[in-house]
């Protein structure tokens, strides 16, 4: 007997915690004061007292467990099924990795307290660093940026600073059009003109193009690689060359690291620096849009201007931090970076060693590869190229009688699987880009397949079964039009409470 | 290998179905001369309890003191145990960033409650879905201050968390942008003749923080009087939001931006991060605003929904004109934070700050019959600042072998003030904690 994916359950609704609030509710008992109580107009003066919060909620704990345990299962999940989003890595998030960061002698601990009292801080900071220097086969790591854009913003930063100790920090930097929106954003923030570079027809860096564009103004390239199609630079070691000999330096967005672990380094083909997402490749929780980490790595000649400060080793065995670091450009945040984030990608790595992280690259390759053989005589492959750890569609041949590649996507959520990412790389027309990432097994990916072909044949057969899609979701399609053009980004008093009529 | 699905009997099957001999086979694409020849040179791999066992071992590297009078930017708050249990949940925690509506409706309405009980605390009208932390909100609410008022001189108070001014001195660098530095009076507070002889018709913003980083808290009325005279914006950054519970808003101060960190509501220390910063502004700044922002609206069957809105500002549509390269925001930590205050709730809130401000008085009382100093009079709400008789470092071991650290040695950040300690003293200190910091520094003096 067969038995589909996915069905539909009764899922309990749930209004907002302001309108389940009720006056007198308590969620936690505090002990009781056992100091006196003090005079608050001494202490704070008269003019800054202020009375109780208008319509801050009043729950129980029984209510905010309720509340929010009936929000969670709204949401898709990696625990639940495949996200096959390009570029997003989706891979599973170990337990244990959530275990060990939150042992009481990681999670309680203060960021300023003396650095002789967090020695197992320090070196865990100490290890991590290592590893990623190794596994990129860069000389050194700084983990303080919080996130990949961030990341990228620290690289370009000290790329400037490098270029401006040398003499001059040149106007602008060129990026590949098939480049994640956050390396423009970034390089402008560090002062520089963008000049976008048109891919070649494979989708890939175009040396021609390049050498015109490189010149003695251009202070970096910022490239992907393997590229957002899924694509490993077939020129890789020429470009390097193309960019060093006119002084320019390399930028690497490592987002599409899942590809490369143990089986080449970036640090071998040309990049001076590069950035990672450890909510990526290494594998700590994604949790619904951050926190994340965005570490860079570095060659030498970058070293000195890594963040501040900088995690050392004295020659009696004792770790701390180093603030005279004169060229540094600063802090990129407070403190450290996002230590439990940190504890969980060191769990991962140190579970995996070697074998485990090209393992991992290994399937992820072999798991898309499978996708792509699937699908290619049904879907348009916009590019013929080998493809690494993602592959990227169009949807063109699909989206014929008013059919959108965004209605193919959220038809997939009848079948049960969190759609592909959708309209980007801008290179691909109409593009479904496909990272299936190691974790998933063949069974799961055969259901994608057969989903995929299914929707293909509704595109043919049935377009208005996408046009109106998703049909078994608990909301239908939202209305996001009307969401950017009248704005409401919080509940206020006076809002009227939905009816709970159900008929 | 656990975390993965396809055994090699599996790889076998998917090899021979794309007609291939082995994963070699897909990896032509990578040049020869760039292949790794040799293993990664990574410790050997842990299993599950091998990788529990090491973890501990790092775990005892640590020394942990039984009391903690730190604050300066990361506080000491209960932290309810609820909160761990519910962003725990998969659903939670291994989710996606909420891009496709309809199958992240959990996540998106969690966050929009978050903006709305930011709104609530800081008194303003919207707020964003969060950001990487306080230091960054700040950068951030600096150039959106800038962009908005068209102006290039911002004022920037001494006494904002100095890893704070660190972090905006990075993001704003190479904007053309002149920060000047607002000196402080003997109260600590901000010296608002020499404010007001800095304001021009080119000052685009005037940036405090309140409580400040030395603990006092700033008379923003006259402060955001002055501002708005000149036409420039006030910009508050917190990074004790529990304060709020009892201390005026900054938008009833008529702040314009309000930003800082969240931490306090119900996120552990952590080392110093994962935190959470925040973002709060005018409705009429709504297009200026950084960072991912819910929405409410409906659906086609007219049930009210969420979604990700106003993308227009963000970097994955308009790239190098984006307001922010920022992707992120801190999604699971929000949810935390509105996790906290559901949890706290109006009067928790209150009285929690309340504890706070007497716990700190208690301390304070008693400090005042030792040869100690307490510089800085005036009004606070659950931090201060203490010059011992001796400087610190001679007496420091005093406190860390009794298991104490007395707060934090302010010489790293204030030279002029390398012997005072910055002292916090939060609603989980109890009398006898605070009494045995009294007799520790009673023994050193």
């Amino acid at each position: 007997m067969n038995q589909p994916r996915s069905s539909r359950h009764v899922n309990l609704n749930e209004s907002l915690i302001f309108e389940r609030s009720s006056p007198g509710r308590v969620g936690y008992d505090l002990p009781l004061l056992d100091v006196p109580k003090p005079n608050l107009s001494l202490a704070l003066g008269e003019n800054n007292i202020r009375d109780l919060i208008p319509n801050f909620p009043e729950l129980s704990e029984v209510d905010v467990v309720r509340h929010f345990t009936r929000l969670s299962t709204w949401n898709y999940n990696i625990d639940v099924g495949m996200y096959p989003l390009g570029s997003c890595t989706m891979k599973y998030n170990p337990r244990v990795n959530e275990r060990v960061a939150k042992l009481e002698g990681f999670s309680s601990t203060h960021p300023l307290t003396p650095v002789h009292l967090v020695q197992g801080n320090l070196l865990i900071l100490k290890l991590l660093m290592d590893c990623l220097a190794e596994i990129t086969g860069m000389d050194a790591v700084s983990l303080q940026p919080p996130a990949g854009a961030s990341g990228e913003l620290t690289g370009v930063l000290m790329i400037r600073a490098y270029l401006t100790k040398r003499g001059e920090p040149r106007k602008k930097v060129l990026i590949p059009d098939s480049a994640h929106g956050t390396n423009p954003a970034s390089a402008v923030i560090a002062g520089y003109a963008v000049e976008t570079l048109k891919s070649d027809k494979n989708g890939c860096i175009d040396l021609d193009n390049l050498k015109k564009a490189m010149g003695d103004d251009v202070a970096a390239l910022m490239l992907t690689n393997p590229n957002t199609l899924g694509i490993f630079e077939p020129n890789i070691l020429a470009i390097g060359e193309v960019v060093h000999d006119r002084g320019g330096l390399v930028y690497m967005d490592g987002a599409n690291l899942n590809a490369l672990m143990g089986i080449t380094r970036p640090g071998e083909f040309g990049v001076d620096v590069l950035h990672m997402n450890l909510h990526k490749t290494f594998s700590t929780p994604h949790g619904g849009g951050g926190p994340g980490a965005g570490p860079v790595g570095v060659k030498k000649i970058l070293e000195p201007y890594l963040p501040l400060p900088k995690v050392e080793q004295r020659e009696n065995g004792e770790y701390f931090f180093n603030y005279d670091c004169p060229h540094s450009i600063g802090k990129i945040k407070a403190f450290y970076g996002n230590f439990g984030t940190l504890v969980r990608a060191l769990a991962y790595i140190l579970a995996n060693g070697h074998n485990g992280l090209k393992n991992a690259s290994s399937v992820a390759i072999l798991n898309a590869n499978y996708i792509k053989e699937g699908l290619r005589d049904v879907y348009n492959l916009p590019y013929e190229g080998p493809v690494l750890h993602e592959v990227v569609f169009s949807g063109k041949k699909q989206t014929k009688n008013d059919v959108t590649v965004m209605n193919l996507a959220k038809r997939l959520m009848d079948y049960g699987f969190h759609p592909p990412t959708v309209a980007f790389p801008l290179v691909a027309q109409d593009a479904l880009m496909i990272e299936p990432t190691e974790s998933e097994s063949r069974e799961e990916l055969d259901l994608f397949i057969q989903a995929m072909r299914s929707i293909a044949l509704e595109a043919e057969n049935n377009p208005n079964l996408l046009k109106d899609a998703p049909h078994s979701t608990r909301v239908r399609r939202l209305d996001e039009v009307k969401a950017a053009r009248h704005p409401i980004l919080r509940w206020r008093a006076n809002d009227r409470k939905p009816s709970t009529d159900y008929s | 290998m656990r975390y993965i699905s396809t055994s090699p009997e599996d790889q076998t099957q998917i090899l021979k179905a794309l007609g291939l001999n082995s994963i070699d086979d897909l990896l032509r694409s990578i040049p020869e001369k760039i292949r790794l020849r040799v293993p990664l040179d990574l410790p050997k791999a842990l299993t599950e309890p091998e990788l529990l066992r090491q973890f501990i071992e790092f775990e005892n590297q640590n020394v942990l003191k039984e009391l903690c009078f730190l604050g300066a930017g990361v506080n000491q708050h209960f932290v309810p145990v609820v909160i761990d249990s519910l962003s725990s949940r998969g659903e939670f925690l291994t989710s996606y960033t909420p891009y496709q509506a309809e199958i992240s409706q959990g996540t998106l309405q969690a966050i929009f409650e978050f903006q709305t009980l930011i709104c609530q605390l800081t008194g303003m009208e919207i707020s964003n879905a969060s950001m990487y932390d306080g230091s960054s909100a700040l950068a951030e609410a600096v150039l959106m201050a800038a962009r908005i008022s068209r102006r290039n001189r911002l004022l920037i108070a001494q006494t904002i968390h100095p890893e704070y001014r660190s972090v905006v001195n990075t993001y704003t660098r190479h904007q053309e942008l002149i920060l000047e530095t607002i000196g402080c009076q003997q109260d600590s507070c901000i010296d608002q003749t020499k404010l007001e002889s800095l304001m021009g018709p080119d000052v685009g913003a005037v940036v405090v923080q309140s409580p400040n980083f030395l603990g006092n808290l700033e008379s923003l009325e006259s402060i955001s009087t002055l501002c708005h005279r000149y036409g420039a914006l006030l910009v508050v950054n917190i990074t004790e939001l529990l304060s709020l519970g009892i201390v005026r808003s900054p938008g009833e101060f008529g702040a314009d931006l309000v930003c800082g960190e969240a931490q306090s509501l119900g996120i552990p220390a952590c080392y110093g991060g994962p935190h959470v910063g925040f973002l709060a502004t005018r409705e009429s700044f709504v297009r200026n605003l950084p960072g991912r922002l819910v929405g409410q609206t409906v659906d086609s069957k007219g049930q009210r929904g969420f979604v990700l809105t106003l993308s227009t500002r963000e970097q994955h549509i308009r790239r190098e004109k984006a307001t922010s390269n920022i992707c992120t925001n801190q999604n699971l930590i929000a949810l935390m934070v509105a996790i906290y205050c559901s949890l706290i709730g109006q009067k928790g809130i209150r009285e929690l700050a309340i504890q706070n401000v007497a716990k700190t008085q208690y301390c304070l009382d008693a400090l005042k019959y030792l040869p100690c100093e307490i510089l800085f009079q005036g009004p606070r709400f659950n931090e201060f600042v203490l010059k011992l008789k001796y400087p610190f470092d001679e007496v420091a071991e005093t406190f860390y072998s009794a298991g104490v650290i007395p707060g934090l040695p302010l010489g790293q950040y204030y030279p002029h003030l390398k012997d005072a300690l910055l002292v916090s003293v939060t609603e989980t200190k109890t009398k006898k904690d605070i009494d045995r910091l009294v007799e520790l520094v009673a023994s050193v003096s």
